[in-house]
């Protein structure tokens, strides 16, 4: 196990009026090389709960383990935790500062105390892995498109080499060809590199796509964790927390009432696809009743 | 963040919650102005008394009020040292240079007393009213300034959209802050250069997100053909309840009470 939670649970402004539970009871475990997706309603404690992964937040009540060792007990150096597990922040394009773009990306490596040589070489490989080119490496970051933007934060994190990545929502706001360079970045992270993916994410069907495996959270607690196909079986629950299905398993459920024979666990287009062709020859065949 | 309980506001219901912001802000100015005028033990008394019953009168928590004192605590010691050591009189204690004296003391005290009581007392304002309603007030009140050319709505206006900020910016600085521990910022050790250098990676991105909210903002509200003051109505305009009338004449026999204690030197 690289994380485990054990029996996490976190409230804002404990011992005030403003007293809010955000966690409550989360156990979880984290294997190396995972691709997890996290999906939730706003204030369902997402956020709160990707923050204690890295320890920027201290659990209320419960214990984080990274690598088997307490991450809260006396003298566990966080700073380095946070080497070891990258989290990119919503919107993370706006926590840029640097005149460089890769003085920007260095900036992490640093924090680690690397030679300047080896932030340099760190910085170029991480702005190298997100596609940026070399000519822009000496540009101002605030100069870059909003796409841009995003692939050098992502690169400020992964400048340190992290074996575990966080991700809060990082296609958010980005347009399509945005959103597939950032998704199919973070794929090749996890094929080539075997970084274990913790993705945050609203569109179920970027989830069915790439996550392996599936955690809804609802009112603080962990409501499904399974196989992205295993959770979407439950698409009416779902949709009682304010989740969704991705689009094509309703189609596919239409389908089937409208009397096509179709799986109805299909959750990507592709699979989809191959469903409905099978069905419909097995249809035009028509003779063959099963 | 620090905890600014001036300018925090307290949701409750009760009297002076209700009150028209107008009569809070006059209010705490003539209590201040009050302040000033007592200088005997019972003056002072009285003023507490009062400060006391519009605490309970507040529904917000005595505890809460005492808090509005943390930010001025270090200002207050000073100021009440300044004035033991400095002022000339009957010396009952001396050391080097140092002389402690009879009127020092007495001096010392009365201005910590009034200064406790001004912040208190101006906390009670903040604590009940809404920063809005506050710079309602404001404008209001400074209304007749326009005739000599100040821009009353606009400095207004400023003020309650730098209050909405407030909050706003916070959050912001926490979610930066946040962001840049993640990428090994170290914001706690270090002497004092290398804390104000580890700063930066804060305000650069700080500065630039409240400048693109100030563009957003003001883009939003030429979209609402906003263009200033002039012939602009308010969807909520401040009118004078039966209350507030006592609450003004409440005020009056204050002040007067404070003159009668000045006068009688007591």
């Amino acid at each position: 196990m690289q994380i485990e939670l054990k029996d996490v649970s976190y409230t804002y402004g404990l011992n005030t009026v403003y007293e809010v539970s955000a966690l409550s009871g989360i156990n979880l475990s984290v294997k190396e090389g995972e691709f997890i997706a996290i999906a939730g309603q706003t204030g369902s404690g997402k956020s709160t709960l990707i923050q204690h992964l890295n320890g920027l937040i201290r659990p209320t009540s419960g214990r984080i383990l990274f690598e088997g060792k307490d991450i809260w007990e006396e003298g566990y150096d966080l700073r380095e935790l946070r080497t070891h597990v990258g989290l990119v922040f919503q919107y993370p394009e706006n926590q840029l500062f640097e005149t460089t773009v890769v003085k920007d990306v260095m900036f992490g490596p640093r924090n680690q105390g690397l030679s300047e040589e080896e932030c340099r070489q760190r910085a170029e490989e991480a702005l190298k892995l997100v596609g940026i080119p070399e000519e822009l490496l000496e540009t101002s970051p605030f100069d870059l498109s909003g796409g841009q933007k995003r692939r050098v934060a992502v690169a400020g994190v992964l400048a340190m080499n992290p074996e575990v990545l966080i991700l809060d929502e990082p296609t958010a706001g980005l347009d399509p060809a945005g959103r597939e360079e950032i998704l199919t970045l973070i794929r090749r992270l996890r094929d080539r590199q075997g970084i274990t993916i913790i993705l945050v994410s609203h569109s179920m069907e970027d989830v069915a796509s790439y996550a392996g495996r599936m955690i809804v959270i609802h009112q603080g607690k962990i409501a499904f964790d399974g196989t992205p196909r295993q959770v979407f079986a439950h698409y009416r629950e779902l949709e009682e927390i304010g989740l969704a299905a991705p689009q094509i398993t309703y189609i596919m459920h239409a389908l089937k009432k409208g009397g096509l024979d179709v799986d109805v666990n299909a959750i990507t287009v592709s699979e989809a696809k191959r469903s409905i062709l099978l069905a419909l020859a097995m249809a035009r065949s028509g003779t063959v009743h099963v | 963040m620090g905890e600014l309980t001036l300018g925090q506001y307290y949701p409750a219901e009760s009297i002076l919650h209700r009150l028209d912001p107008r009569v809070k802000l006059v209010g705490t100015i003539v209590y201040i102005v009050g302040l000033f005028q007592v200088s005997g033990v019972f003056g002072y008394l009285f003023a507490a008394a009062v400060l006391f019953v519009l605490v309970f009168l507040s529904k917000v928590p005595f505890s809460h009020v005492l808090k509005s004192l943390k930010p001025v605590f270090v200002l207050l010691c000073i100021t009440m040292l300044i004035n033991m050591f400095l002022i000339p009189g009957r010396v009952l204690w001396s050391f080097w240079i140092f002389r402690i004296t009879a009127e020092g003391i007495r001096q010392a005290v009365t201005m910590g007393l009034r200064l406790i009581f001004l912040v208190m007392g101006s906390s009670i304002m903040t604590l009940t009213t809404t920063p809005n309603a506050l710079t309602d007030a404001m404008e209001n009140l400074f209304g007749f300034l326009r005739i000599v050319k100040v821009p009353v709505h606009e400095i207004s206006m400023m003020m309650s959209i730098a209050l909405r900020f407030i909050p706003i910016l916070t959050e912001e600085m926490d979610k930066i802050r946040k962001a840049q521990m993640a990428r090994g910022a170290d914001f706690e050790s270090g002497g004092l250069i290398r804390r104000l250098k580890a700063m930066i990676p804060l305000l650069v991105p700080l500065f630039v997100s409240a400048f693109r909210r100030a563009n957003d903002l003001a883009m939003a509200m030429e979209a609402r053909c906003y263009h200033g003051g002039d012939g602009r109505t308010r969807m909520k305009p401040l009118r004078y309840a039966a209350a507030d009338f006592v609450a003004y004449g409440l005020l009056a026999a204050f002040l007067a009470g404070c003159i009668v204690f000045r006068v009688t030197g007591l």
